[in-house]
């Protein structure tokens, strides 16, 4: 292990929206640390939280939801303590974010060189044309073809996948030390889909990136994570290393979501989780996966602690009925 | 561009032939013999025809209508029947005041409803946003010939900033343009409450887009993330918006022209409808068609202006 600390380090962070005069939390106390070059992913179904994780992040929730407690360090700076203005410096310069939807993600009206090098006048004090250079550079980074013709063109003259790719020279273009990608192969054709991983990995090496990777995916998981974290509704349920995972899935919601994934072998049928997420105003106290999980007991009302198991600290399951 | 430019007005021909074939069949069906009209019941089945002959209305209808066609296309629109002046000149020498009246208020209006419509949405349902909403409300539903007259009765009459009685008519650029700033912020109204409203919507749209949001990521301060990436994507529908009411304003012209005593468009209409002129009339129709068939030119070029995904090339 290095001496410097890592790049991006999230200790007891909750999130929450407030309805009806009343708080609900959609991020429930969750602590994890991504150091350099490492990826760690984010999994669950929609509405766990995995969203809402990322935004806190970067300081771009929604009006509605805030952050009511924790702390999230970018570089050792506590981007919850820390003024608007500090926020947004290290936005964009520290932390890199790239979306779901490169379709919409990028401003239809804006040239795209400009809006790569955008983030470089703003940080770095770049003129307009040492920007525009340096957009280029990117552009060709992320290996968009005949980049130098193409700075001036506009969203819609590119395909989804060079979008994608796009985005991700925007994020990249102040060197940040932690990259956030939330969903990025989403929308994506499924070839297409494995070359903009293969780009992500190949600069995450290439710049010593902290990669936060939001998706339910777990195809995407196994071809490039290093560690998985997994969430429901608004919990971490099991912390692993990547193999661990998924050799070893523990927590019940683990095990469900592997057994609802296609697989080349298998007798082919898919086993969906019954049930659904209850809603917001009417989670279960203690653990929140008790309505749907096949193993429920008195005591899944009172919430379990992260427990490691089969002997691997770097493996936790938060679960009464795995922790003995 | 030049293309497109081209394009555009190769398709404006048939909107305006289908426009002066309009107005010539209007003009005809509206019951009335136009000799009786001008020269009265009383006169002579002789002089009658004679009128009828002068006016080329013995011919066929056919070759009048031909008649008609041709003239117009060599910008012939005929002779007022009231004073007998080419109808050109009548309307050349009010145009600029209607220009200048338009321009005017399109300008109140752009520089009063953008910011308002941008600060409305960003403090959405705050104080800013009500105050926007009952303003433009406010000035949809006001008519005109009352908010002309309340703005006549407190800056004219009371304060003594303008001119009651207008003075557009002068050479003094000064004086000319203190006439003009009552009744452009008077029409202009109408244009600030379109304008708010659809700024309003369309930046609440914009400011929700995942485009936003990638701004923000990259540090952007609130400045920037409205000016530079929300607004420009509302262009499109504000330029719609005021090419859309520039046929409202012309309208509207009319009765801010009365108010204001401005020569003017508007004025001639009004002048043309109580002396049964009907020639001017017919000119009058023509312009108009011709103006807003103009207007809606210019707003697809703008069209090309502020959004690349349109091909003006």
């Amino acid at each position: 292990m290095t001496a410097t600390p890592p790049p991006l380090v999230v200790e007891g962070l909750t999130t929450s929206i407030r309805l009806d005069g009343r708080l609900h939390h959609v991020v429930r106390d969750i602590s994890f640390e991504i150091r350099a070059e490492e990826t760690l992913a984010l999994v669950g179904e929609s509405g766990c939280g995995k969203s809402m994780t990322a935004l806190s992040v970067t300081g771009l929730l929604p009006p509605i939801a805030s952050v009511t407690s924790g702390r999230i360090l970018v570089e050792g700076v506590d981007m919850v303590a820390a003024s608007e203005k500090t926020r947004e410096d290290l936005r964009g310069d520290r932390i890199g974010m790239i979306f779901q939807e490169p379709m919409t993600s990028l401003n239809p009206v804006l040239p795209i060189g400009f809006q790569v090098g955008e983030a470089l006048m703003r940080h770095h004090g770049l003129s307009k044309k040492a920007a525009r250079e340096r957009a280029r550079e990117l552009l060709e980074l992320v290996r968009v073809p005949a980049a130098a013709e193409r700075l001036d063109a506009y969203p819609h003259q590119f395909s989804g996948g060079m979008r994608q790719r796009v985005m991700i020279a925007l994020a990249l273009a102040c060197r940040p030390s932690v990259l956030i990608a939330d969903e990025p192969t989403t929308a994506l054709d499924v070839t297409i889909q494995a070359q903009v991983l293969a780009l992500v990995a190949d600069l995450q090496k290439r710049e010593g990136l902290a990669v936060l990777l939001i998706t339910h995916n777990l195809g995407v998981v196994a071809s490039v994570a290093d560690r998985v974290m997994v969430m429901y509704g608004g919990d971490v349920v099991e912390s692993a290393p990547v193999k661990a995972f998924f050799d070893r899935p523990t927590h019940p919601y683990s095990q469900a979501l592997l057994a609802a994934m296609p697989r080349i072998e298998g007798d082919g049928q898919l086993k969906p989780i019954p049930g659904q997420v209850p809603p917001l105003t009417e989670m279960p106290s203690g653990c929140r996966f008790q309505s749907r999980c096949p193993l429920r007991q008195e005591i899944c009302d009172r919430l379990p602690e992260m427990t490691p198991v089969g002997g691997d600290p770097e493996h936790k399951v938060r679960c009464w009925a795995r922790s003995e | 561009m030049f293309r497109f430019v081209i394009k555009r007005l190769l398709v404006a021909i048939p909107t305006l032939w289908a426009v002066l074939t309009t107005v010539f069949v209007l003009i005809r069906v509206v019951p009335g013999d136009p000799t009786i009209i001008i020269l009265g019941d009383q006169a002579s089945e002789a002089a009658r025809e004679a009128l009828r002959e002068k006016l080329g209305l013995a011919k066929p209808i056919l070759s009048q209508y031909f008649d008609f066609l041709w003239q117009v296309l060599h910008g012939d629109l005929g002779r007022s029947l009231a004073t007998n002046r080419p109808i050109v000149d009548d309307v050349l020498s009010v145009l600029p005041f209607t220009i200048e009246l338009t321009l005017a208020s399109l300008l109140v209006g752009a520089v009063i409803g953008i910011p308002l419509g941008v600060l409305a949405a960003e403090r959405r349902d705050g104080f800013a946003d009500w105050f926007a909403r009952i303003f433009s409300l406010a000035g949809v539903s006001f008519p005109a010939f009352v908010s002309g007259i309340l703005l006549l009765m407190v800056f004219s009459v009371e304060l003594r900033w303008f001119p009651v009685i207008s003075t557009a008519n002068t050479a003094d650029p000064i004086e000319r343009l203190r006439a003009l700033v009552l009744p452009a912020i008077n029409l202009g109204l109408l244009m600030v409450a379109y304008v708010t409203r659809v700024t309003r919507s369309g930046m609440l749209k914009a400011l929700g887009e995942d485009y936003v949001r990638t701004a923000r990521s990259k540090g952007l301060g609130r400045r920037l993330v409205v000016w530079r990436h929300a607004f420009p994507n509302v262009l499109v529908p504000i330029v719609t918006v005021v090419g859309l009411y520039l046929g409202v304003l012309i309208g509207n012209a009319v009765l801010t022209e009365i108010v204001f005593n401005r020569p003017g468009i508007g004025k001639l209409i009004v002048t043309a409808l109580n002396q049964r002129d009907y020639t001017l009339l017919q000119g009058l129709m023509v312009i108009t068609a011709f103006a807003i068939v103009l207007a809606n030119i210019l707003t697809d070029l703008t069209y090309g202006l502020v959004d690349p995904r349109v091909k003006t090339s």
